[in-house]
This record gives structure tokens, C-alpha cells and sequence, in this order.
């Protein structure tokens, strides 16, 4: 756990100092969030009508975009193998490092979705509840990310091919988070997307560990 | 805890590196890894760190038996890899504490691991200011910080000038001296004494029929006899 915890402090360093791309998502995700309203035009109804799936789409590629140096960064520097022979095992470094990638990332998305929001002019009543979707849902971005980042980790221009990786298998966690915030904004009970979006980050919580470190294991060799 | 490697072999993307290699190094003694380039001292190194898997033969470290016992034995080796490990956007101190913190090591070790390398005066500096030489030292630290008994060295005086060499063979020395054994990829003299050397099989020394050319042959669909 001590030896988790200072892996995650340093990553979390690491992403703010200089080359880190700290704040990259995050400016990514507002950026994109504001071009919607300048193509589809400044009428409220039809923004309004596509403000939880803009939303979430803009999340899903923010958290791609800092997917790629994950794994890579620490593979081209050797620092991936003094973590494989460090006292934890492989699979609770993804965990720790796929934590810190959503501290980086997907928290701070969740935490200035409601200004594009209201941008968006997404219905009041929604707020609560896409901030609740992403805060459930994005883990599950960043753990379904650390498998492709771990298979891309040795490959010149990884990212293209994470790309094509990783989206399909957000689809689910991309239906239950819009699905959730656009119940919501229609004044539906979005309690059982929300409790679908959360089984997806539970079962990649469960699975994405042990197929990150089985990739990253080949990487290493 | 006795290193010895026992008929070793290597694979590589379907080529055979090396074959029955074997070697013993004493606790408390340190050896040269002697080879060519190309010869498979870094494969030999990673297999024996326990990121590689071997393609036959065993490795046996006191009790412990590289191929058996995986987890255990990866807490006994520390690898100074040719690739430093140093993250340019932390300080030259912030390098080896973090290191420290993730092997739960206390943090007073990073300053006495700097002062043995002589990097305490760049302690606070960027570590992207550093040459490649103080960045090789910067590496090489790192092992006074883990504290393993087994060192595992690849070429790890590439870019180190001869003051900083005669240091690393010192630390090596001391290692040696408190029980640990090191093994070291290295083309320079480390003082190590003239028998404290392993040499890699000559490439030529491999099974022919082993080969993946005259598996072909061999194989009776791939030969002439299938048609």
C-alpha cells in the first residue's frame, strides 16, 4: 500500500512538472466543449438537446489524449523496470499508476463539467447528475486505457493505434454516463444508468489490472 | 546466496541468443561479464532480473529458483540497465527520494547516495541539466537506495569519467564486501581480479540443429520429403 501510494504521488508529480501534459486534458476537454456551440449554433434547444453526449464524447477523447505516455515514458527510460522489480506486483503498479491518470484527468473533468454545462445550456435539474456520471464513469476510462497504453507502450506512434484500441471498448461506459445526464435533463430517473455505468468501472477495476500487467510483462522482456 | 546459473539458454524472437551458459558467482564476489557485442550480455542480465523468461536451463540463487520462485526473487535483484531511469522534469533529489519512498526506504539514504556519487551539489537542480555522466551516477545511485543483495550492472560506466568509475568500483567493492555479489556487462576494468570473469558462449557455439534454419530442414512439412 505505502509502496502504491508513493508510486501514485509520483506520477501525479511527474504529470505537473514540465513534459508531464498535466493540464492538457483537461484544456482539450473545454476547448472541444466549446467548438460545439459555435457549429451547431447558439440556439438553445438543440444544444440542450445534445449537451450530455457532447459532454461525455469531449471526456472520452480528453482522456485518450493523455493516455499514450502512460506506460511509454516509463518503458523508453527504464523506470518501467524498476518498478516490475520494486516491491509491488505488476498489477497494483497499473492500478496505482491508472489512479493517478484519473486524479490528472478525470477528476478534474468532472469538476468543470457543469461550467460547459451551462454553456451547453443543459437543463439545471442535469447538472448533478452528469458530475455524478463522470465521477462514476471516467475511472473506468482510465482503466480500460491503461490495457491499450500498455500495449501501445512499445510502439513508435502508439497513440494512433490506442486510439483505435481503446474507443470501441468505451462504448458501454459512453452509453450508461450520456444515458444517465440526458434522463436527467428530460426529468427521467437516471438511477439505473448510473448503477450500469458504476458495474462497467467495477468489472474493468476487476479485469484491466491483470491484462495491463500481462501486456506490459511481454514489453518488458 | 550463491548465484549459479546452470546449462542457460536465451531466445529471442525465435533466434537462439545463447545456449548452455553456466557460472557461478559467490556471495561476496563480484564478475565481469565478457562478450562481444551482440553476444547477449544484456538478454543474459534481464533474464537474470527476472523480466525475461530463459529458454531453458536453471538459475539458482541461494534456496531460490529463478524460474519457481518469480516474485521472491525479483525482491533480491537491483538492475542498473544501460537506460538510467531518470525523470528530467524532477530534481536530482526528487530522482532517488521517490525511489526511495516506493521501496519504503528511509529518505536520509537519497542524500547519502548522492554524496557517495558526488551529485550533492546538483541535489536541487532540474535533473534535465544534468550530463549524461551525472545522469549515468544518478542511475547508479539508485542501487545504494534499494538495497538488494544481488547487483545486476549493464555497462553501467558508459559516460562516467575515470574519477567516477574509480568510485563505482569502490561501491561495488563495499557491496561485495558487506556480502552482496555483483555481476557486471562491462568492457573496462572494475578491479574485480583476473578469474572473477564470466565469458558468453561464442555465437558459434550454439546447437546447429537447433536453428531455426535447420528446423525447417527438419521439419517435415517444411523439407522436401512433404511433397
Amino acid at each position: 500500500m505505502r509502496a502504491a501510494l508513493a508510486l501514485l504521488r509520483r506520477d501525479l508529480g511527474l504529470t505537473f512538472r514540465a513534459g508531464g501534459g498535466g493540464l492538457l486534458g483537461i484544456a482539450f476537454f473545454m476547448l472541444a466543449a466549446l467548438l460545439i456551440p459555435l457549429g451547431v449554433g447558439p440556439e438553445g434547444g438543440a444544444l440542450a438537446r445534445i449537451a450530455a453526449g457532447v459532454l461525455w464524447v469531449c471526456a472520452l477523447l480528453a482522456c485518450l489524449l493523455t493516455l499514450d505516455r502512460l506506460f511509454q515514458a516509463d518503458l523508453e527510460d527504464g523506470a518501467l523496470d524498476q518498478i516490475a522489480l520494486g516491491p509491488l506486483p505488476l498489477e497494483a503498479a497499473v492500478l496505482a499508476k491508472a489512479a493517478a491518470h484519473w486524479l490528472a484527468t478525470g477528476l478534474p473533468l468532472a469538476v468543470v463539467a457543469p461550467v460547459l454545462g451551462v454553456m451547453l445550456s443543459l437543463p439545471g435539474q442535469a447538472q448533478a447528475t452528469l458530475v455524478a456520471s463522470l465521477l462514476i464513469g471516467t475511472p473506468a476510462l482510465s482503466l480500460i486505457g491503461a490495457v491499450g497504453a500498455a500495449l501501445t507502450a512499445g510502439l513508435r506512434r502508439g497513440g494512433l493505434l490506442l486510439s483505435v484500441l481503446v474507443l470501441p471498448l468505451y462504448v458501454p461506459t459512453l452509453i450508461f454516463g450520456a444515458q444517465a445526464a440526458d434522463r436527467a435533463a428530460t426529468g427521467l430517473e437516471p438511477g439505473t444508468a448510473l448503477l450500469f455505468l458504476g458495474a462497467v468501472t467495477l468489472l474493468a477495476a476487476g479485469i484491466a489490472p491483470f491484462a495491463a500487467a500481462a501486456a506490459l510483462r511481454v514489453n518488458l522482456r | 546466496m550463491k548465484l549459479v546459473a546452470h546449462d542457460l539458454a536465451c531466445r529471442r524472437a525465435g533466434r537462439t541468443i545463447f545456449r548452455g551458459l553456466g557460472f557461478a558467482v559467490a556471495p561476496g564476489a563480484a564478475a565481469a561479464l565478457r562478450g562481444p557485442n551482440g553476444s547477449g550480455k544484456s538478454s543474459l542480465l534481464r533474464v537474470l532480473a527476472g523480466l525475461a523468461p530463459a529458454a531453458g536451463g536453471t538459475v539458482r540463487l541461494g534456496d531460490l529458483d529463478l524460474a519457481r520462485d518469480g516474485e521472491a526473487w525479483r525482491e533480491r535483484v537491483a538492475l542498473a540497465g544501460h537506460l538510467d531511469a531518470v525523470k528530467p522534469g524532477f530534481s536530482v533529489r526528487e530522482n532517488l527520494t521517490c525511489w526511495a519512498d516506493f521501496h519504503g526506504a528511509p529518505r536520509a539514504r537519497a542524500d547519502a547516495a548522492l554524496e557517495r556519487f558526488g551529485l550533492e551539489s546538483r541535489a536541487d537542480d532540474p535533473a534535465h541539466w544534468c550530463s549524461a555522466g551525472q545522469k549515468r551516477r544518478l542511475g547508479l545511485a539508485r542501487l545504494l537506495i534499494v538495497d538488494r543483495p544481488v547487483w545486476l550492472l549493464d555497462e553501467p560506466t558508459v559516460s562516467l569519467d575515470a574519477a567516477s568509475v574509480a568510485v563505482f568500483a569502490q561501491v561495488v567493492a563495499e557491496h561485495c564486501a558487506a556480502g552482496g555479489l555483483a555481476l557486471a556487462a562491462t568492457h573496462v576494468d572494475l578491479g574485480f581480479g583476473a578469474g572473477a570473469e564470466v565469458h558468453m558462449p561464442a555465437p558459434g557455439a550454439s546447437d546447429p540443429a537447433d536453428d531455426d534454419a535447420n528446423h525447417a530442414a527438419s521439419d517435415p512439412f517444411l523439407g522436401e520429403d512433404w511433397a
